[in-house]
Parts: structure tokens; sequence; C-alpha cells
């Protein structure tokens, strides 16, 4: 089975976060009033195979512990987004996957040069 | 027999030229050093290794983070271990911390600039291989050249890196929020050391500072000890 994860990190509490700091101060300046804890960090988000539900999260904590982020200066938090349907049993989910991954590419290619 | 000191690439590495004509400043009777590809699973036959300044693996994820994937890291970590001198500058440095070899971390600047410029630092304590032949309370002017170089921890190892005498190098006035003024650690036995500003581009008379001679020194002479030890 493949799920859906999304996998956040962000500083830990404590870790001075001066984006997060500026972007509170700067949000007033557009009318956004009554904004506080701003903090700004990384999303994943990814598709892997596991037996269910919980061996997902398992195995999603685990990357996040060990790659995505830094424990030293991070900490993350894991949700299963819900079950996908594998592009094998699904022609038009795939169909429909193809057609994105290839809007998607040249931008992607942009972006890396 | 001139010391062998290895300067390991990384995809991404951009210093490892500078350390080379660096070392190849103390003769060849004295230094041999040579670059090493970051494939390599082996540092059998080094004396001394390096990890340049630069972008390894283009700082994806975070400095240093895809880094400690490479296969060298594993023989660096082996090499280090058996007492080896390893030394990072700079992206070396954030490979090192990453690779769980010395503790900490380093963020963001305070401020959030990227820094290129000189800055003074003073010698901590000379039980280290890049600190040896110094003497403490010495005080060097070396460039720094970075955007992640604010070192930080929690308060338990910053109390364990004092009372081990293991801060190398303090800056004389803090240019990115780092604890403690640290610019360089090192590990308990003073064999791996980390540090921020660039040694290496202290060498020459023309690049204004000669103060990065003094620590090459030390690790020339660290190599040529490590070279005695038999295997």
């Amino acid at each position: 089975m493949k799920y859906e994860v999304l996998v956040e990190v962000r500083l830990r509490p404590g870790i001075a976060d001066p984006q997060g700091a500026t972007i509170e101060r700067a949000l007033p300046a557009l009318g956004f009033e009554g904004v506080d804890d701003v903090h700004v960090g990384k999303a994943f988000r990814l598709s892997l195979e596991a037996s269910d539900e919980p061996a997902a999260h398992a195995r999603a904590t685990e990357m996040a512990q060990r790659l995505l982020a830094n424990p030293v200066i991070e900490v993350s938090t894991v949700t299963v987004m819900g079950a996908v349907e594998s592009a094998a049993s699904s022609a038009s989910a795939s169909a429909a996957a193809a057609s994105a991954s290839a809007t998607a590419s040249p931008a992607a290619r942009n972006g890396a040069r | 027999m001139a010391a062998k000191i290895g300067v390991v690439v990384f995809p991404g590495s951009n210093c490892e030229h500078d350390v080379v004509k660096a070392l190849g400043l103390f003769g060849p009777s004295r230094v041999e050093a040579d670059l090493v590809w970051h494939g390599a699973r082996s540092l059998a036959g080094y004396d001394a290794i390096v990890l340049p300044g630069g972008f390894a693996h283009g700082d994806y994820l975070r400095p240093g983070a895809l880094a400690r994937f490479s296969p060298v890291m594993e023989a660096v970590a082996t090499y280090a271990a058996d007492g080896g001198p390893v030394v990072g500058i700079c992206n070396g440095f954030q490979v090192l911390t990453e690779a769980g070899l010395l503790p900490g971390a380093l963020q963001k600047n305070r401020g959030l600039r990227f820094l290129c410029t000189a800055v003074g630092v003073q010698v901590c304590t000379t039980r280290t291989v890049l600190t040896g032949e110094s003497t403490v309370g010495a005080d060097l002017s070396l460039p720094i050249n970075h955007f992640e170089g604010n070192f930080t921890c929690d308060a338990a190892t910053l109390e364990r890196l004092r009372a081990e005498d293991r801060i190398v190098l303090r800056y004389t006035a803090n240019p990115n929020g780092s604890l403690d003024d640290i610019a360089g650690v090192c590990n308990e036995e003073g064999n791996v050391v980390g540090l921020m500003p660039h040694p290496e581009r202290a060498c020459d008379a023309m690049t204004a500072s000669t103060d990065g001679m003094g620590l090459l020194e030390s690790l020339v002479v660290a190599a040529t000890r490590h070279a005695q030890v038999p295997v």
C-alpha cells in the first residue's frame, strides 16, 4: 500500500528564527495585524510503501530523524495524509500523474539552472 | 619522508586547490598533498585528512547533510577513530558536525547575511592537531566566507566542550552569532578539528595575513607525527 506523507521540519523552540521574525515584522505593513508566532521551516511531501498507516508513520519518522531534520537544531512532525491508489490499479490516475509530470518538468529544469 | 595529506573533494567543494597550494608552501620534503575523491572507501597511506570548504552536494537539504553519506565519510570516521588527524574547514566543519564526528550544528548567521571578511580569532587550546604549535591566547587574523557559520549546541554540550578544553578558536568580535564566540571545536582526543575561518587563505602576504600558516604548521607536525605511528 502507498501512503502520502507530509513531513514538516522546523527549528527547535529556543533556536533563533530570524526569517520568521522578519516575516512577522513585515506582515503589519501589508495590513495583516495581530499575527504572531511566525516560524519558517521546511515541508517534504512524499509517498511511500508501507503495510498500514502506523507503519507509514514509523518509516517517515525514521527518515525525518535520520536525514530530513538535524536533531541538534530542528524538530519534525509527520502526518500521514492518506492512502494513495497505486498507478498499476488505476489507469486514469497514472495518466493524470503522467500529464502532471510532463507539465511540471520544463519548469523544474529551468529551476535547476 | 614527507607527510602525506589528503584533501577530500566532494561534488561542489571549491577550496580544495587552495588547501593543496597552501600545504605546498611547506615544501616537498615536508608535505605531499593531493586530492581524494569522495567516492574513495579507504584512506590508507594518508597521515592527515582535510575536508575543504565549498558547497558539497550543493548544500542541498542542509550544508553537509548529504555529504555525510559520501562513501569516503565512513573511511574518515574510521581514520578519526584510529587517531588520524582530520581537519574540516568551513563546509568541511559542517560535514563533520552532520556526520556526528564533532558536536553541535552550524545554523544561518545571525542577521541572515553571507559574510566574506577578515575576522580576529583567538587560540583557546593547544591540545589539537591544528593548534599544537600555537600558543593559547594568540590572536590571528583569518578570512571567513560563509552563510551558515553560527555554531550552536545544547547547554550540556557547551558545558562539556568547556570542561574538556575542546573550544579551539573563539572570535574576538563575534561576526555571526556563534554560541560563546566559538569559531572552532575539536573531538575529545583533539585529533578532529572543525573551524569556520579559512587558514589556507591566509598563507601569502598578498592576502593581507599569513596567520593561517601557523595553524597549517601544526597540522603538518601532527601529520608527520602520525606517519611515525606504527600501523
